[in-house]
């Protein structure tokens, strides 16, 4: 089966690209693809005038790139911070850090910092992530790919189970990314929210790259029907 | 800890952990075993030589008990322990006779052999499982068998004896004529692998693959290679639980171990350790192997058949998995 067929997907530096599309389109496969999850049948991916070979999480993040997927991707029974230093963990100064013991004082403060900054509401930082509520675990995912993340950031739906005032304040912290230098591609089904924030805009339908617009040109009507498939067949 | 938590500081933390934690209630069973025991039959059973024999009872069970917490945790399963602990026992002893002598050396020679002989199983195991995909149960099961063939193979199905003197007064002896050298060694086992599960990468990592194997291995955490450590740790040691029995009987015991594996298990998940992954302690475990060690003892002690060991071991073990689930399904949406 093929998830994807001819996407041809540019992120340039500091830029907001929407990715949208109906279910099914192939938008969290793309996102797998480019951040090392998944290997392509074929195709390239250049980065910084690179091509990359193969491909896998531990290489996409030290090239700066980092992660929300739709899943989340998070240890359930880890606590946030825990989650947070997963695969980065902090060891304590010293005889004690050699011996690979944890710094998780350090870890946890530094947590607590980064939940504050991003405006997290985290009720304890000790229980384990199972227990938070839906929007909680999706911040804890969205806090931890913002804290490594030095080149692209990838968004998996990262509003979905978010509340109104976090839902802003996620996309408040897209447009803070983006105008550090860092470049975002944003998966979203909430159209007002990607036309509000995203610079560009990719439309997928079937696995394939339909449509593009500035975000600054387009409409949701434009939008639904790329997505839809109603207007490539009216171009047709 | 699954419960929901109220503040942060470090005392708060603790007693919460004590109040909620899942090694709580059965801590408290063992306690209150011990205290029934010692009410009916306070001089037989509350006697430092009867709390001796049972801590010596345990030992062996402990060491490998603290291996199969962390295969558990990484939701996997080690059946092959007790054939393991067989196999490394019979070429520790092997190893020791053709040497000969009363030794340290040809001691150290054979407790490598022991170490050395359960690396190797376990390496295998943490291949199959990591590598070629095979399931635990199913790679651990195929080792079982395996193991204990090559122990019968050399040793032609009779215990081999070839154990030093000087060992099996280590494996018999007491420490200040008082405490069973082998109890000593267990605890320590069990100590320090309680202190890398709980304050190391290592033992994050442990719990991080038994949580979500999927989420480590994006988040950038070697998981095969980690999978292949913990099945080395857990027959590593099961091979040094094979040495320790050649000290304490002077000889293999190959028929002896049939039921090491599931007893093991038993210990771990009594103790609150989640077959599902990603939960559990070394201390639970701990507790966990001393319920069956202090039933048997204690039963025999009131005069009551020591059949209704397995029935109470049985029950206990299927009202903490229950529990285990129970915990789950409140906490996991
Ligand atoms: N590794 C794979 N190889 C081939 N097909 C796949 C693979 N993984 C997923 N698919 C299929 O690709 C299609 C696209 O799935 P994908 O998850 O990318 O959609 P999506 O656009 O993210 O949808 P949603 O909005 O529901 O999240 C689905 O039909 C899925 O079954
Ligand atoms: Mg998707």
């Amino acid at each position: 089966m093929e998830a994807l067929r001819g996407v041809d997907l540019v992120i340039g530096p500091a830029e907001i690209v929407a990715l949208v599309g109906d279910n099914g389109a192939g938008k969290s496969t793309l996102v797998k693809v480019l951040s090392g999850v998944l290997s392509p049948d074929r195709g390239e991916i250049w980065f910084s005038g690179q091509r990359l070979g193969h491909q896998s999480p531990l290489a996409a993040r030290g090239l700066g790139i980092e992660t929300v997927y739709q899943d989340l991707a998070l240890a359930e029974d880890l606590s946030p911070h825990a989650n947070l230093f997963l695969g980065r963990e902090m060891l304590r100064p010293g005889v004690l850090g050699r011996l690979g013991f944890l710094d998780n004082t350090e870890m946890r403060k530094r947590a607590k910092d980064t939940f504050e900054t991003l405006g997290v509401d985290m009720p304890t930082i000790n229980a384990a992530v199972a227990n938070l509520s839906g929007g909680q675990r999706q911040a804890v995912a969205v806090s931890r790919a913002m804290t490594w993340a030095s080149k692209v950031v990838f968004m998996d739906e990262p509003t979905a189970a978010l509340g109104v005032i976090q839902t802003r304040t996620v996309l408040d912290l897209i447009r803070r990314v983006r105008d550090a230098g860092i470049s975002v591609v944003l998966i979203s089904h909430n159209l007002p929210e990607v036309l509000q924030t995203a610079d560009r805009i990719e439309v997928l339908r079937l696995g394939r790259r339909v449509a593009s617009f500035a975000a600054a040109d387009v409409g949701i009507d434009e939008l639904t029907r790329a997505m839809t498939g109603a207007l490539t067949e009216a171009h047709a | 800890m699954k419960e929901q938590p109220v503040s942060d500081s470090a005392a708060d933390r603790l007693l919460l952990r004590f109040v909620t934690g899942s090694s709580t209630w059965i801590l408290l069973i063992l306690i209150g075993l011990v205290l029934a025991f010692s009410l009916l039959r306070f001089d037989q059973f509350a006697s430092v030589p009867n709390f001796r024999n049972i801590a010596v009872d345990a030992s062996v069970l402990l060491v490998l008990g603290v291996g199969a917490t962390y295969v558990i945790i990484t939701a996997g399963i080690d059946l092959s322990v007790g054939s393991v602990l067989v196999f490394a026992g019979v070429v520790s002893a092997k190893l020791m006779e053709a040497i000969g002598g009363d030794g340290w050396g040809t001691i150290a020679l054979g407790l490598a052999a022991s170490l050395a002989a359960g690396l190797a199983w376990g390496f295998l195991n943490g291949v199959l499982v990591a590598k070629a995909r095979i399931p635990p149960l199913i790679v651990t099961l195929g080792t079982l068998g395996m193991a204990l063939g090559f122990a019968l193979v050399i040793t032609d199905g009779v215990d081999a004896r070839g154990v030093p003197a000087k060992l099996a007064e280590v494996g018999t002896g007491n420490a200040f004529d008082e405490i069973p050298y082998l109890v000593i060694i267990a605890a320590l086992v069990a100590v320090a692998g309680g202190i890398v599960l709980a304050a190391t990468r290592f033992g994050r990592h442990t719990y991080a693959i038994g949580s979500n194997q999927e989420a480590a291995r994006r988040a950038g955490v070697n998981v095969d290679r980690h999978l292949i450590r913990v099945y080395s740790l857990a027959s590593t040691l099961a091979g040094f639980a094979g040495f320790l029995s050649l000290a304490r009987f002077s000889t293999t015991t190959i028929d002896g171990h049939g039921a090491d594996n599931l007893q093991a298990i038993a210990a771990v998940v009594i103790g609150g350790t989640s077959l599902f992954g990603g939960i559990g302690t070394i201390v639970g475990t701990a507790v966990g192997v001393f319920i069956p060690a202090v039933l048997q003892n204690g039963l025999v002690i009131v005069g009551l058949q020591p059949f209704w060991q397995p029935i109470a071991i049985g029950t206990v073990l299927i009202i903490a998995v229950y529990l285990d689930q129970w915990r789950r399904s409140k906490y996991r949406t």
